[in-house]
């Protein structure tokens, strides 16, 4: 019982607030309001029992992608007063939402779990929790799409760092040969230093 | 009534038709556009739950973990894309990107 009011709870603010998010005119307020969806999409995931990947959920989204857009919206300072064209698309996004969403219905109703395919987790004696065997299938058996995936983040950040990069002629640069390949000669002077009378800079 | 898989998946796949709206009807900003995507990864990695878990399989979890990770590297790239976009055209609308046309 209370599992199911949790789960329509999560589940209800979850669509609202995708809902929120492509139809708010402000565009930082839509990424608050995905913050939003992803804090409850993590809940769901909570409540099915994949604990660490609600975590992880959180962590990238809310921490890394979440704050990627926040900073790109501020920075881009997109103009509010363009005019948005709600009734001009409608009629077409809900065209196409109706149909999708009558596929998915259509599919969900024609098929149906055979019961024997359906192992709810049974929490017990002998059972890893999920961190732990997550954990244990991702270094063992999913090595390499695990490590493939890292290729795929180390590629994408040398992609964003390549795109957006200036180099600009005005910039005062550090010169390394030449701050390297300087003598003792030029880099310092002795002077002897009379008494009571300092030096002339 | 305790909640099964058809719950998780129905409310998977209300959150795709939602990203497909925003993709669809939005006209204004590419921002809102990646956020629409990134809205249909999240039914993805619903589904991918829904089914690992009540099959008592982890292949769906870990499936998910690379959906995560091309999700983070496709937001990253498109909002470099993006912010190269603003720096050439001064404006981010989807109508006025016509740059290939004439």
């Amino acid at each position: 019982m209370i599992a199911s009011i949790i789960f329509y709870l999560f589940a209800a603010v979850l669509i609202a607030s995708a809902v929120m998010v492509v139809s708010v005119r402000n565009p930082v307020y839509a990424v608050l309001f995905l913050i939003l969806c992803f804090f409850n999409a993590s809940g769901l995931f909570v409540l099915m029992g994949a604990e660490f990947l609600a975590l992880i959920l959180l962590v990238v989204y809310v921490g890394a992608v979440a704050v990627l857009f926040l900073f790109v919206v501020m920075m881009l300072d997109v103009s509010k007063n363009a005019k948005q064209q709600f009734r001009r698309y409608m009629p077409a996004g809900l065209g196409v939402a109706l149909v999708l969403f009558a596929q998915l219905a259509l599919v969900l109703g024609s098929w149906a779990v055979d019961p024997g395919a359906v192992r709810p987790v049974v929490k017990g004696a002998g059972q890893l929790e999920n961190t732990k065997a997550l954990g244990r299938a991702l270094f063992t058996d999913y090595l390499y799409p695990f490590e493939v995936s890292g290729l795929i983040l180390l590629v994408a950040m040398m992609g964003a760092i390549v795109l957006t990069l200036r180099s600009r002629s005005d910039a005062r640069r550090q010169n390394p040969k030449r701050q390297t390949g300087i003598s003792v000669a030029e880099a310092i002077e002795v002077r002897k230093v009379p008494f009571h009378q300092g030096v002339d800079p | 009534m305790s909640i099964g898989l058809s719950h998780f998946l129905i409310v998977a796949a209300l959150l795709f038709t939602v990203g497909i709206v925003g993709i669809t009807v939005n006209r204004r900003n590419v921002i809102v556009i990646l956020m629409s995507i990134e809205l249909i990864l999240l039914a993805a990695n619903i589904n991918l739950v829904a089914f690992s878990v009540y099959q008592n399989n982890l292949i769906g979890q870990a499936f998910t973990f690379i959906v995560l990770t091309v999700a983070a590297a496709e937001t990253a790239i498109g909002l470099a894309i993006l912010v190269v976009y603003f720096r050439n055209r001064g404006d981010i609308a989807v109508e006025n990107a016509n740059l290939l046309r004439n």
